[in-house]
């Protein structure tokens, strides 16, 4: 069956608290879940105090600030801290989002911070994204095409053609959407969810792109596609504010249309 | 090393390839559900009709060509529909195999069963004297 609760290894534990200094000004608790694979403890979530007053606006630079002036054992992926690597998609105040695009101020209460659900975790919020990035891989996302293109031309696009692929293009691949997704919760083994979808349509409306059967072909499976029940958290939470489930359904219609 | 260990994450992912198949239930799955929209605003209608009606009232309205023949239609599109619903939800939470297997087995039986069922009752009240 699928699984509703958690393991008993793996039930989250209240973990240390923090306190800010004495003389902080405007207190923010941040309560973040830690889990050490070098240990055999239980995950636990512990409780930093973050004086706002001297932090950036950004959940990220809390995150950062944390790391360097508090606890240094603190792990999480970031890099560009701008919304456009993707790295570090994290769980935060219930929804899938990137930290450093998530303002303080949006979060009610205390910001609670969680990894990306239903992935295996590494360590405290970096989950391990092999699986992810090899669904991505299965795809086979890069124009494929049959005809050899003239020695002095590039592969044209009109203007029209390429607007198409506006909505798809800006994936960053942060997995916000399918670890949102109850479907790819249960059935992650085989269902491709949304992110990889989204690729795949990308790849799909491409109009320099020749292989659109066969990329339908590979798609046309009760689990790789047909998963999706259009339970929309995918759109809904999308950092990048693109809707995967709308290209879910585009090649859900191409589907039909072949047929008929 | 067990084999698992050993295998790439791409051969785990791609693992038996596309069954190329999933499109027709799709289809049908939403031609049903059209069919049971009015199908479902007349058995309302029915019932209503039937409210305080004895069984020779009932006999008489179903007996009428048009009521006996949407009636049929209506089980035989609430079952099928049910058939490809509950399929869908098995696939998706039971993974145990043989469980799984059962399931969806014992849903079919049942389904075509209960479809059988209620249109020889149709018949039977509506050929019934």
């Amino acid at each position: 069956m699928a699984e509703f609760t958690l393991p008993k290894n793996s039930k989250v534990q209240k973990g240390k608290k923090y306190p800010a200094k004495a003389d902080a000004k405007n207190v923010r608790t941040f309560r973040i879940y830690r889990w050490d694979p070098d240990d055999s403890a239980n995950p636990r979530m512990d409780e930093y105090e973050i004086d706002l007053a001297a932090c950036g606006p950004m959940v990220l630079d809390a995150l950062i600030k944390i790391k360097n002036e508090v606890d240094s054992t603190l792990t999480f992926r970031r890099s560009c801290r701008e919304g456009i690597c993707g790295s570090c998609a994290m769980n935060i105040d219930g929804t899938n989002t990137l930290a450093c695009t998530k303002a303080i101020g949006e979060c009610k209460g205390d910001v609670k911070i969680h990894p990306l659900p239903s992935m295996p975790v590494v360590k405290d919020l970096v989950p391990d994204m092999t699986h992810f990035y090899a669904q991505y891989a299965s795809i086979k996302p890069w124009i494929r095409t049959q005809s050899t293109p003239l020695p002095d031309q590039e592969r044209l696009q009109s203007k029209e053609d390429r607007s198409k692929l506006d909505g798809l293009y800006e994936c960053i691949l942060c997995a916000c959407c399918s670890t949102a997704c109850p479907s790819y919760w249960w059935n992650s083994d085989r269902y491709l969810g949304p992110a990889i979808l989204l690729q795949a349509y990308r790849w799909i409306a491409d109009s320099r792109d020749e292989d659109t059967g066969a990329r339908l072909d590979d798609l046309e499976d009760p689990f790789k596609l047909y998963r999706c029940h259009t339970i929309m958290n995918c759109a809904r939470t999308c950092p990048k504010g693109l809707n995967p489930a709308k290209a879910i359904a585009e090649i859900k219609q191409l589907m039909v249309a072949r047929q008929s | 090393m067990n084999t698992a260990d050993l295998q790439t994450p791409l051969k785990r992912v791609r693992g038996l390839g596309s069954a190329k198949s999933g499109t027709h239930h799709f289809i049908v799955q939403r031609i049903t559900a059209v069919a049971l929209i009015p199908l479902v605003l007349w058995s309302i209608w029915l019932a209503l009709m039937l409210l305080h009606a004895d069984y020779v009232a009932a006999q008489a309205l179903l007996q009428q060509p048009l009521n006996a023949v949407l009636m049929i239609a209506f089980v035989l599109a609430l079952f099928w529909h049910a058939q490809l619903g509950l399929q869908v939800v098995i696939e998706d939470y039971v993974h145990t195999r043989w469980r799984e297997i059962t399931l969806q087995v014992a849903v079919k039986f049942l389904c075509v069963l209960g479809a059988l069922a209620c249109a020889l009752a149709v018949v039977r009240i509506a050929l019934g004297k």
